[in-house]
């Protein structure tokens, strides 16, 4: 069971929340001209890295806000959670920052 | 726009969530020492309130409300029928003995232009209220949040789960007494959920 800290609402079991994947992925600045292969990165193409990764998470239990995460996917360690409209913390060989 | 509820209309034809467990959870009641009561309070007028924190609009419903928008995760603030219970950063739900369409055209009406909503949310959920000297340990079979005084007390208010239900729970005082409100739809599993729960009390403590 991973405790989350929820921006808002503090430390909360794992249970009140809802994945989101990786974090910081942008939506294609011009859509209209992506071919189908730069769709289908954008769409499926995750990084995947062991160590700290930055990804989404929903309070769904609770304040119902998304925010992100920076977890450790080796050893599961949620290192902080900040809010949409912060910058992501600086962590050595962090992924998920495209 | 909903009409007012009348006598000879729908307040009297509407049924409450847990009206057949009334018989129920009155025979579940624990007396004593170790007692813990669950009765159900229905109809509570529920309104959902969205409007920027800190914005024009939300001083115009804290006047209109007679109380502050509480601003952190758990705080509550109350004033004559209302209480503020803060759900998200810019989401309250308002708690009323008022008439649910009254409370909420004043709500509209002081929210004017300005971004946001104000829903009348009454039947969206019911309240329970558990009390008694055994109620924390009750809530404490399912809850994942820590109850204890030093924790959770009087006028706190947080969403959460008991056993698998999402609630909003209100601890009300130190008797201690809680209130619950679970969606209308998840209140009966909710109810049979508390009367097993409660069960236990009614006998010898186990050392
Ligand atoms: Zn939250």
């Amino acid at each position: 069971m991973l405790l989350i800290t929820c921006p808002w609402c503090g430390p909360r079991d794992e249970t009140e929340y809802h994945y989101g994947g990786q974090a910081h992925v942008p939506y294609p600045e011009t859509p209209a001209d992506l071919t189908d292969e730069q769709w289908a990165a954008y769409v499926f193409y995750r990084d995947n890295p062991k160590g700290p990764f930055a990804e989404r998470w929903m309070h769904s239990i609770g304040c119902r806000r998304w925010f992100n995460v920076l977890r450790d996917t080796a050893t599961h360690e949620v290192l902080t959670s900040y809010r949409l409209d912060e910058p992501r913390p600086e962590l050595p060989q962090a992924g998920g920052n495209r | 726009m909903a009409e007012p509820m009348t006598e000879a209309g729908p307040v009297a034809l509407r049924t409450s969530p847990l009206a057949h467990l009334e018989e129920r959870m009155r025979a579940a009641a624990v007396p004593g020492a170790r007692g813990v009561t669950l009765t159900e309070r229905p109809f509570l007028t529920m309104v959902n309130l969205r409007v920027g924190p800190g914005s024009e609009a939300a001083d115009r419903i804290e006047h209109t409300l007679g109380a502050r928008l509480p601003r952190r995760c758990g705080d509550t603030t109350s004033a004559g029928p209302h209480t503020v219970v803060w759900l998200g950063p810019d989401e309250w739900l308002v708690l009323s003995s008022a008439e649910g369409a009254v409370l909420t055209a004043e709500l509209r009406a002081a929210l004017g232009p300005a971004p946001g909503s104000a829903v009348d949310v009454s039947a969206n959920r019911t309240t329970l209220e558990l009390s008694g000297p055994s109620s924390r340990q009750v809530l404490e079979k399912g809850c994942p949040l820590d109850l204890h005084p030093r924790a959770l007390g009087p006028g706190r208010a947080v969403s959460t789960t008991v056993g698998p239900v999402a609630v909003l729970l209100w601890q009300v005082d130190d008797a201690p007494t809680y209130r619950l409100f679970p969606r209308s739809s998840f209140a009966d599993y909710l109810g049979r959920w508390l009367i097993d729960a409660m069960e236990e009390f009614r006998g010898p403590e186990v050392p």
